[in-house]
């Protein structure tokens, strides 16, 4: 057992996640592997936008991933700090966005 | 323009030898063997004798810190006249039509000029393995003329068309150089998709894959054209081999068993029935033969069946000859597959 909860050795077994449901691991690797591939997006924005939602969940085994694909893909460091920021403005920005919601609750509240 | 990284040689390093590389990625362990993963495809055997690829030698103006030749301004191995001569003699026999100059930085090389003029006169087209830095330098200011003249063929290393990237690899102001030194082949006419041709090799700054050749090909001609008005005719995307220095950053950065294994993940069968080695020969500065430059820098040379040295070179006995692989053949068959002209699958 490792001595914290995230181990970059977890990440190659994955794959393990089959034992248990494998008809639904099929199908969402088929999904998955789909949605990867060169479409109306290139496959180099589907890894920045795979990095940027990786950030946002704040799961290092998708960084992890999705840095190295997008390093794969063509990207350079300028393009994928520009992905994370994008991330980041729309974390803060639905945090802030949401303080509406604290208003009109305020509002209705207050006399 | 600084040469940052000494060779490995000059560290007396143990990776300097080729014999310790083998071992290093050789050891028994958690990755299979490259012959064990051809099933099917191998053994590998040399199919034709399309390419006469000769290193002239390790002698360079950089030291990049990914070089498989561990090349560097302080080696001192150089190819002599009487064995260029035997190279020629051989082109003369194998009747190839391309022959392939490499080294270190070939250009510096005294025999250089003599073997592209020689095969011109067999009629043979001829590939020079170039810098870029070079073209800069006061002792080759008749340089460009020369390659111009004689229709040479530039396969020219850029690794990125950023100069943070470019100077991380090959040292700094290597980009700026090599942005000069584009101009100057533009201006001669090279890279205008007539006859003297300009590729540029691409190969990934750090340990993971290069992507798609086109997709990368169609970015160095955007970046190239719209900040520097450089043309070029095409990019090969080329796959780090874990050799020499390469393997070296890989050892030290603490990637070394995530890359290989990322290698052997991505191997693809029909990359491995495109791997250069089955149409060529590859010559080193001493006229030994070998499969490739590869195993060249890895002091692995053909099997012995098929005659060891230039001046014995029958190209009979090397049709059909066998590969002598490892597992730094993973690199040529991993993804879409990687030679000295990019993509093979
Ligand atoms: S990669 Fe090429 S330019 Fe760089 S040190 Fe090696 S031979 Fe010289
Ligand atoms: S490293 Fe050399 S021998 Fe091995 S597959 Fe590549 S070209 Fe062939």
């Amino acid at each position: 057992m490792a001595g914290t909860y995230y181990d970059p050795a977890d990440l190659p077994r994955f794959s393990e996640m089959s034992e248990g449901a494998p008809e639904l691991w099929t199908k969402f690797m088929e999904y998955y592997g789909a949605v990867f591939e060169e479409g109306a997006l290139s496959e180099r924005e589907k890894a920045l936008i795979a990095l940027a939602v990786a950030s946002a969940v704040q799961c290092p085994y998708c960084i992890d991933a999705y840095t190295q694909a997008s390093l794969e893909k063509g990207s350079n460091l300028e393009q994928m700090t520009e992905a994370i920021h994008v991330a980041t403005a729309i974390r803060g920005g639905a945090s802030l966005v949401h303080g509406v919601q604290m208003k009109n609750i305020a509002e209705k509240l207050s006399m | 323009m600084s040469t940052p990284f000494p060779t490995l040689q000059k560290r007396g390093d143990e990776l300097a030898s080729g014999e310790s590389q083998r071992r290093i990625l050789e050891a028994p362990g958690r990755f299979p063997r490259f012959d064990d993963v051809l099933d099917g495809v191998g053994p590998l055997r040399t199919t034709s004798i399309d390419v006469f690829q000769v290193n002239v030698g390790k002698l360079c103006n950089q030291t990049c810190k990914h070089c498989h030749v561990d090349a560097g301004p302080d080696r001192k191995e150089i190819m002599t006249q009487a064995t260029a001569e035997e190279c020629v003699r051989a082109i003369e026999r194998s009747g190839v039509k391309t022959v392939d100059i490499t080294g270190g930085a070939p250009e510096l090389h005294p025999t250089f000029r003599y073997l592209v003029r020689e095969s011109k006169r067999l009629g043979c087209h001829v590939i020079d393995r170039c810098n870029l830095t070079v073209l800069n330098l006061r002792s080759q200011a008749d340089l460009l003329e020369f390659l111009a003249e004689h229709s040479v063929e530039v396969i020219a290393s850029l690794p990125y068309f950023q100069a943070r990237q470019t100077d991380a690899q090959r040292g700094d102001g290597v980009f700026e150089s090599s942005i000069l030194a584009l101009q100057k082949l533009n201006g001669a006419g090279y890279g205008q998709g007539n006859g003297r041709q300009l590729h540029l090799v691409y190969n990934p700054v750090g340990a993971f894959l290069p992507p798609r050749q086109a997709s990368i090909e169609a970015d160095f001609k955007r970046e190239l054209k719209q900040r520097y008005d450089i043309t070029i005719d095409g990019v090969y995307a080329i796959t780090n081999l874990p050799i020499s220095r390469f393997l070296d950053f890989l050892r030290t950065s603490g990637n070394y068993e995530a890359y290989l294994q990322k290698l052997i993940d991505a191997y693809n069968p029909a990359a491995a029935q495109g791997v250069m080695c089955r149409t060529m020969v590859s010559v080193g500065w001493d006229g030994r033969l070998y499969d490739c430059d590869f195993n060249q820098m890895l002091d692995f040379p053909v099997e012995a069946t098929a005659g060891r040295h230039v001046r014995d070179f029958d190209p009979a006995r090397h049709v059909g000859r066998r590969i002598r692989t490892g597992r730094h053949c993973f690199g040529c068959t991993a993804g879409a597959g990687s030679s000295c002209g990019g993509e093979t699958a």
